[in-house]
This record gives structure tokens, sequence and C-alpha cells, in this order.
């Protein structure tokens, strides 16, 4: 009975959560808090990283401590077109997609050589990498980071200058990449990747080349992940290194281990959920952290469902 | 081109980072080795190591004796958070043992912060230890980087006999290549566990002291050279010791020589201005790329566990 209360509950969120989401902007206009309109911005951004990573981490057993990475290329590509004066969207989006996808190409080969810890660790790694090479782009303002002065020009009617065409373009990518995630997960390619996680010899017994399902899947949630540092860097009209750091890449895990890993859905609660309760801690304290991880601590220990998981089990 | 004194006094400046690098990758990778445990707080134990060092050399004005109350003070941090936290993550997988230690360096991090102040705490090296050693062919050294080499060595060496030669260390690497065969045969493996991460912890502490004279004591300290230890325990194979001194030492010396190198070698080589901005990255980058060499011909590591 509880279960199925539950579970007719879900619908009710969901719909429920989204019709608040679209109309977001209209309430903050009404209550005259325009910070809020800019901190669910950032939410939702999050949510498509968390949700790129899900599809690695929860489908395939791919643990990437790194993915944060990502996130910096996106973000750094328009930062350094619009160094140049080109804020032209359709030269920078291109650039932020394919850097991030021949990026996360380059690294998948050679850490899905590994598994387990070694994976893990390797992940780590890389993205380490790119963060001191990005500190030592001296001429794109380096450990300082880079001002943007204009944010991308999508062209027609789309002005992403304004706070809430921005907002609805994040959450439309939202809703897309949710779409195409769980299409890709119910695909063959998907069911390849989810077999693989399960049983990774039978699998290559069965002629699958794992290799390249996982690169490939590898590949694509970097480059989801792309996009989302490209809105972050337009949300923010800044890039710098700090969004690669590893503790970056931690708040990812988090995201989706909160919410609810191999859910896709999961991830945005978890996403939300994390910057929530970072915005309210650091509202009270000032060591806010103090009280985060303990309560991290808690909710690896005893709630492994995640939040969605509270909606009944994830099918 | 290069001077040969600045090439020894580097050198033995990688060996001193790659001694420390030493003394925390023992910790880890025996904990990992034994426990299958990821413990990214290790960097914590190794901050707390030197903020107590810091502190109790407040107290005494004594570097000795603070180094000697700070050891078992780590020891019993270490042990205390094995107690609460993670004895109940052995048995989960890699993913929430990240999790949770992720946590636990977001409250140690602030945890410093809140006892001790924002600002960073310094700590002075003993007098007997301020001075330069005159070493042959000119080269002058100082006494106390001196010092925290002969301390890792003797560490390295205790540690060697303690896991060769000794029933705790026969215990030891009976845990790391089969935990149920040794808990069958009537070893408490519980007080096991927490010995290896209370020595571990230990370990830890001892680099934090013997870093606090050389790097200014203050939060998040603890995760650059974490991220360091991973390299090395990952070149050096797992749970392996032998292999966490080996790549320990290399890691130190490749990572110290490219800094100081590598910029100098690519101006002799390239012009100028093309040096200039990829050398200080390529130095920055240049264990990484060993790391996934290593990684991509050898994924085991370069000297993989054999017991020990």
């Amino acid at each position: 009975m509880m279960r199925a209360g539950r579970e007719a509950a879900r619908p009710v969120v969901l719909y429920g959560g989204l019709a608040l989401l679209i109309a977001l902007p209209g309430l903050v206009a009404l209550a005259d808090q325009p910070f809020y309109l800019t901190l669910v911005t950032r939410m939702v951004i999050f949510a498509i990283a968390a949700l790129s990573l899900d599809l690695i981490l929860g489908y395939g057993a791919m643990v990437s401590f790194g993915h944060a990475a990502y996130l910096g290329i996106g973000a750094y590509a328009v930062g350094i077109f619009a160094f140049y004066g080109i804020n032209a969207a359709w030269i920078q989006w291109p650039a932020a997609i394919l850097g991030s996808a021949a990026v996360a190409a380059l690294v998948g080969l050679v850490s899905l050589r590994t598994s387990g810890v070694y994976f893990i660790m390797i992940t780590l790694a890389f993205a380490q990498m790119l963060y001191f090479l990005a500190i030592s782009l001296k001429s794109y303002g380096g450990d300082d980071g880079l001002t943007i002065d204009l944010r991308s020009r999508l062209g027609g009617p789309i002005d992403l200058s304004s706070n809430t065409t921005l907002y609805y373009v994040a959450l439309a990518l939202l809703l897309l990449f949710l779409y195409l995630g769980r299409r890709l997960v119910a695909s063959r390619f998907g069911m390849v990747i989810r077999g693989a996680k399960s049983n990774p010899r039978r699998m290559s017994a069965l002629g699958f080349p794992l290799l390249r399902y996982r690169l490939a899947a590898f590949a694509i949630a970097g480059t989801i992940c792309g996009v989302a540092g490209v809105l972050l860097a337009n949300l923010t009209n800044f890039v710098s290194p700090a969004y690669m750091h590893w503790t970056r890449s931690g708040d990812l895990m988090v995201m989706v281990i909160l919410g609810g890993v191999g859910s896709l859905i999961g991830p945005i609660f978890g996403a939300f959920a994390l910057l929530l309760l970072e915005e309210l801690l650091s509202s009270y304290t000032e060591h806010w952290q103090l009280y985060l991880g303990p309560i991290l601590i808690l909710i690896v220990l005893f709630a492994r469902r995640g939040i969605y998981g509270l909606l009944g089990p994830v099918p | 081109m290069i001077d040969p004194q600045l090439l020894a006094f580097q050198a033995l400046n990688g060996l001193q980072l790659g001694i420390m690098l030493f003394l925390m990758a023992a910790g880890l990778t025996l904990v990992f080795g034994i426990m299958n445990l990821i413990n990214l707080a290790h960097g914590s134990l190794y901050m707390v190591g030197a903020y107590l060092a810091a502190w109790f050399q407040g107290c005494t004005g004594s570097f000795l004796l603070a180094a000697l109350l700070a050891i078992p003070a780590t020891l019993l941090v270490g042990v205390a958070v094995e107690i609460i936290v993670l004895r109940t993550l052995y048995e989960r997988e890699h993913l929430d043992q990240v999790l949770a230690t992720f946590g636990l360096i977001l409250f140690f991090n602030e945890a410093v912060r809140v006892i001790w102040g924002p600002s960073a705490l310094f700590v002075t090296p003993p007098d007997f230890l301020s001075g330069q050693v005159e070493l042959p062919l000119g080269i002058s050294y100082p006494s106390y980087r001196f010092a925290i080499i002969a301390v890792g060595l003797a560490v390295a060496l205790f540690l060697y006999v303690l896991i060769a030669r000794t029933r705790i260390g026969m215990l030891i690497r009976a845990g790391a290549s089969n935990r149920a065969m040794v808990g069958a045969l009537g070893i408490d493996v519980k007080l096991l566990y927490t010995a290896v991460f209370g020595l571990g912890a230990a370990l830890a502490g001892v680099a934090g002291l013997m870093a606090g004279p050389i790097l200014s004591v203050e939060s998040g300290m603890g995760e650059p050279i974490l991220i360091l230890t991973f390299v090395v325990i990952v070149i050096g194979g797992i749970g392996s010791i032998r292999g966490a001194f080996l790549a320990a030492v290399l890691i130190g010396v490749i990572d110290t020589m490219g800094r100081s190198f590598l910029p100098g070698l690519l101006r002799a080589a390239f012009n100028p201005s093309i040096a200039n901005a990829v050398g200080p990255a390529l130095a920055s980058m240049l264990i990484y790329v060993v790391m996934a060499l290593v990684l991509a011909f050898r994924p085991q590591g370069l000297f993989p566990a054999r017991g020990a």
C-alpha cells in the first residue's frame, strides 16, 4: 500500500515540479527576487552535468572522478572565443562540443583500459592535468580566470543577455538531454552498456566490442557535460580553473548519488537538492561545510536509493 | 648548459618529495590492499598531523616534543575515524567509499578552520636542523630537508622489517591476499583493520608534521599531496609497499626535475615565446602524462603486489 501510494505520487511530483520550473520566471518576477532565477538556472545547469555523469556512472559503472573537466572545457570554449571578440554561438558552441567530445574520447581511450579503483584515479588524474593546464594559460587569466563581456549570440529572437531567456534555454536543453538520455539507455546501445555493467565477460563472449561501446558512452557523457559548461560560462559571465577543480567532480558524483544512481531523473533531483542544501547551510553559518560533510556521510550510509528512490523503485 | 650543483640540489629535493609521498602512499596502499577501501580522507590525516604538530609546538616550544605528541594523536584521530565512519564502508562499493570520504574531507577542512582559525600556522624546525649540510662537490643542502630524507628512509626500513619479519606483518600480508581465510583462522580481523588504519594514519601524521616547516599549515593542504599520492600508488601497483617506495621516489624526482629544468630545455629547443607558454604547463602535467603512459602499457602498475 505504502509503495503503491508513493508510486502514485511520482507523476504528481514530476509534472508538478516541471510546471513549477516553467512558471518560475513569472513567480520570481512577481516576488521581485531575481536572485532566485540565477540560483535555479545554476541548478538546471548542474542537473545537466549530473545527468551526463549518470549515463556512464549509473548505467555503465564507469565511476569517472574527473567529470568536471568537461564542464571546464565547455566554459573555456566560450571564454576564449569571447576573449577574441567572437560571440556567435554557431562558432562557440560547436567548438565546445567538439572540444569536450575529443578530450573525452582521448581520456576514455586510456582510462577505459583500466577498471575499478584504477579507473577512478586515472580519470581524476586527467582532470587534474586539464586543471593545471588551465592555470598555466596565463594569457587567458591563468589562476584568476577570465571575464566574459558578452554572452553567446544565438541569433534570431533568442537573446541570452536576458536571464529569463538563458534560463529557458538551459531548461529546454535539460529536458532534451533527459529525453535523449532515456532513449539512449533503452536502445540497443544502452542495453549493451548496461549488460557490460552487470556481466562484462558474458557481453564480450557474445561478441560485443565493449571498449568501443564504453568509449562511445564516455564521449557522449563528456559532450553533454561540455554543453553544461557552455551554459555555466554564459550564466556567470566568467570562466576559471575552479570549474574543473576535483572537488567539483566530487560534487557531481554527490548529486548523482544523492538523487538516485541509474535513473537520469534522480541526478536532477540530486543537483537541485545539493545546491539548495549548500545555499541554505551557507545562509545560516560560514562553516557550512562542517555540516555538509557529515550529511553526505549519512546519505551514503543510510539513504542508498537516493531521493528519486523515495518515489518507489527506479524502473 | 645545466649547472651540476643545481642538478644535484634538485635531485635531493626530488628525493625529499618522494620520501614524503612514500609516507603517504604506504598508508594509503596498505589500507587499500587489505581493507579494499579507497580513503580520500588520507590527505586530511596529513593535515591533522601538521596542525597538531604546529599546535603542540606552540604549547611546548619544542619541535621534537611536538612531533612525539602529534604522531600518536594523529593515530588516535585515524582510529576514531575508522571506528565511527569507515568500518561500515569496507563491504560497500568504491563509489560509496569515495563519497563518504569526500564528506570527511569537507568536514576536516572546515573543522581545522573552526578550531585553529582561517590563517595559516607555521612550524619552526629545531635549532640543530636549521643550518646547511656540506656535501662533497661543494653542494650544500638544508639540514632539515636532509633529516626528512633520513627519517623517511628509516621509516621505510621499519616498515620493511615490520611487514616482512614480524607476526603482525605476516597477518597484514595474509589479510591482503585472503581476508576471509585470516578471519576463519581465528584472527580478530576487525582489530587488525583498525591497527592497519591507525598505522596508515600515523604515517600520514609523520608526513604532515615534517611538511610543517617547509609548507604553511593550512586548511586544504592535504589534497594536493593526496592526488600526487594516488598517482604514486597507481604507478607503483596498488597494495605494494615496495612499488609505493619506488614509484614515490620516481614521481618526486620527475616532478621536481621537470619543474626546474623542463622550461629551460624547451627554451633551448624552441623559440622563447612558445617555450615560456608551454614549459610550465607541461612541467605541471608531466607526472600525469607518466601515469597515463604507465597505465596504458601496464594497467596493473609497475610493481604489482605479490603478498605485500
